[in-house]
């Protein structure tokens, strides 16, 4: 993306050159929005153990934006459609809108695994399909699985904050009957919380951030913003309020610095992003396998996996 | 405590035919029948008992004693009969009920506190998130869930992923979280299961101490009758579609079980009070095996 000279290590004018580019500007905008989003669902998508599904969302996007291409339309409106309707087709599997999918409801994969994967391989031919037919302009196909920071319009930045803070809003609303379902489904049940209605719910939610997400890293590297920052924070924390803060913020950091290395280096922005997002990751799984083995040694203070 | 229920065939009803429907029982059921996916679990059950009171449900497996707890939560369709639960309809006071559902264990990975987990128990079903800073609820809330946590002696590992508790600290947890709203009745699914002979005991003791200092009555579901023995008050024997509510003396006798199963079964005491069924060779294996 080298536009103008490249890096001259004078970091402040480094960034006013970068954001005094209009198309960089968008991008940092919608990165954010999407970072924040991508953050805080992915925490939970995390803890529920939805990752699959979450990368089965992402890549139902892909023919919604290849369909949108070949029809003329804005790659947006395929995106959003295609990934909120394979939302509720995957709520639709049996036994998928809860948590973990085990009988006791507390972990291990369930058999809709099958079923999902299912979905996910026929999305993919999907979307070959339409790009087959729309004929040629391959750096397009590229764009739509990898991500791209150019070409993010106004409009496209009004469309991501309206279902950005959309879904932080139910996100909120949900709160406690969500965690509780995700954590421990039999007991919220009995206690009165709709365990099926809050499944669904939070899979819509998660097709609206895939859909999101994929405009900016492409709808392969969605997993970047929504797992990398979540499974770190995962690891740093085990209070669920901490744990959601730590995700957006590494979300943030990851994505911000994605786009700056992008812009003033000749490599694609999914790269980056993915690569600062898994370099997070590591470093948040080395320093949780030393806190458990300093906590584990004879003598150690009580403090195993505590909070930090 | 109250009135021992008179002890009689399960067919005919174990209950006067007015006692079931009475005030000041906890629980009580009246020629009850549930079904799950439209297979007909048990039915003709009557029992009642009252706040305070210690029960275990016992009975061969499949006989559907985790359906009895669900029956009493709501969750399972009463078909026949009727079944009271702190004086409404089951389901209609979930809010004081605390439910403890048969489970394995959490997934070493699961990072999600101990505290956390109780209290999900007191507010997990409120939507929306507390609001922040330090209002009277969320400091309410802070102190009942370490009373609790103090209460079954969990504050050492409290603030640990749950994941990474040992069986008896998550069922500890597990406990205080049912315990948390102050609840009338405590439903409790196999909370020994595969725990050592250690925690069993103390699990056993920390469910009897609670129910005679906070008066909550317990309904506690076991395939082994022997950890909790010298703790209870009395014991519900489902077999063969049909119950008896007394004492264990009174229910765990050789004549009482040859009646509820139907074929002749022993009760052998060894030496330090342990009770064996042995059904005969003619029992289907299942029922065979030491259950009670």
């Amino acid at each position: 993306m080298g536009t103008d000279g490249g890096l001259s290590w004078h970091l402040v004018d480094d960034v006013r050159i970068m954001l005094s580019y209009h198309f960089m500007l968008n991008a940092v905008r919608a990165g954010t929005i999407v970072a924040v989003v991508a953050g805080a669902i992915g925490y939970l998508m995390v803890l529920r153990r939805q990752s699959f599904a979450g990368h089965t969302l992402a890549v139902i996007g892909f023919p919604g934006a290849a369909g949108a291409t070949w029809l003329g339309l804005a790659t947006g409106f395929g995106y959003f459609g295609f990934c909120v309707a394979g939302a509720l087709v995957i709520a639709a599997i049996p036994g998928v809108g809860r948590a973990g999918g085990g009988p006791g409801g507390l972990g291990g994969y369930g058999e809709e695994s099958a079923g999902i994967g299912v979905v996910q391989a026929f999305a993919l031919a999907c979307g070959f399909l339409f790009v087959s037919l729309y004929r040629g302009f391959l750096s397009g196909l590229n764009n739509l699985l990898f991500g791209t920071i150019t070409g993010i319009t106004d409009d496209q930045i009004l469309v991501l904050l309206v279902a950005g803070v959309g879904c932080l809003v139910a996100l909120v609303a949900l709160g406690r009957p969500l965690l509780f379902a995700s954590v421990d489904p039999e007991v919220a049940r009995a206690s009165g919380v709709p365990v099926r209605g809050v499944g669904v719910a939070f899979l819509v939610l998660l097709g609206l951030t895939t859909a999101g997400t994929s405009q900016i890293t492409g709808s392969l590297l969605v997993f970047a913003l929504l797992v990398a920052p979540a499974a770190a924070a995962a690891r740093l924390t085990a209070r669920p309020v901490a744990g959601i803060a730590v995700s957006v913020g590494l979300a943030v950091l990851v994505t911000w610095l994605g786009e700056a290395v992008a812009f003033f280096s000749p490599f694609p922005i999914g790269f980056w992003v993915t690569t600062f997002g898994f370099g997070a990751f590591l470093l948040a799984t080395g320093y949780r396998a030393a806190a458990d083995r300093a906590s584990r040694r004879p003598g150690a203070r009580v403090l195993a996996g505590s909070p930090t | 405590m109250t009135e021992r229920p008179v002890l009689r065939a399960p067919d005919a009803g174990l209950c006067p035919a007015g006692a079931a429907a009475g005030s000041g029982a906890v629980v009580s059921l009246h020629r009850a029948a549930a079904a799950v996916g439209g297979r007909r679990v048990w039915s003709e059950v009557s029992l009642r008992f009252s706040a305070g009171e210690f029960v275990a449900v016992l009975g061969p497996n499949g006989v559907g004693k985790s359906t009895l707890l669900k029956a009493v939560l709501g969750l399972i369709p009463i078909v026949e009969g009727r079944v009271e639960v702190l004086g409404a309809r089951p389901g209609e006071r979930n809010s004081a009920v605390g439910y403890l559902p048969q489970r394995r264990a959490f997934d070493p990975g699961v990072r999600v506190r101990g505290t956390d987990i109780v209290r999900l128990g007191w507010d997990g079903h409120r939507w929306g998130v507390p609001l922040p800073g330090r209002t009277a609820r969320s400091r309410a809330a802070r102190d009942r869930v370490r009373e609790v946590i103090a209460l079954v002696g969990a504050e050492r590992y409290a603030d640990r992923p749950i994941g990474q508790c040992s069986g008896g600290e998550q069922q500890r947890l597990l406990i205080a979280q049912a315990l948390v709203r102050r609840p009338e009745l405590l439903l409790l699914d196999e909370p020994l299961d595969s725990l050592d002979v250690t925690s069993q005991a103390s699990i056993s003791a920390l469910v009897q101490s609670v129910c005679r200092s906070e008066g909550v009555a317990v309904l506690l579901v076991a395939h082994d009758v022997n950890p909790i023995l010298s703790y209870l008050d009395q014991v519900v024997y489902l077999a063969h579609g049909g119950a008896v509510l007394g004492t264990p003396e009174q229910v765990i006798t050789a004549e009482t079980l040859t009646m509820l199963y139907g074929t002749p079964i022993d009760v052998l005491t060894d030496r330090n009070g342990r009770l064996v069924v042995v059904g005969q060779h003619d029992v289907p294996p299942d029922h065979r095996r030491a259950s009670a």
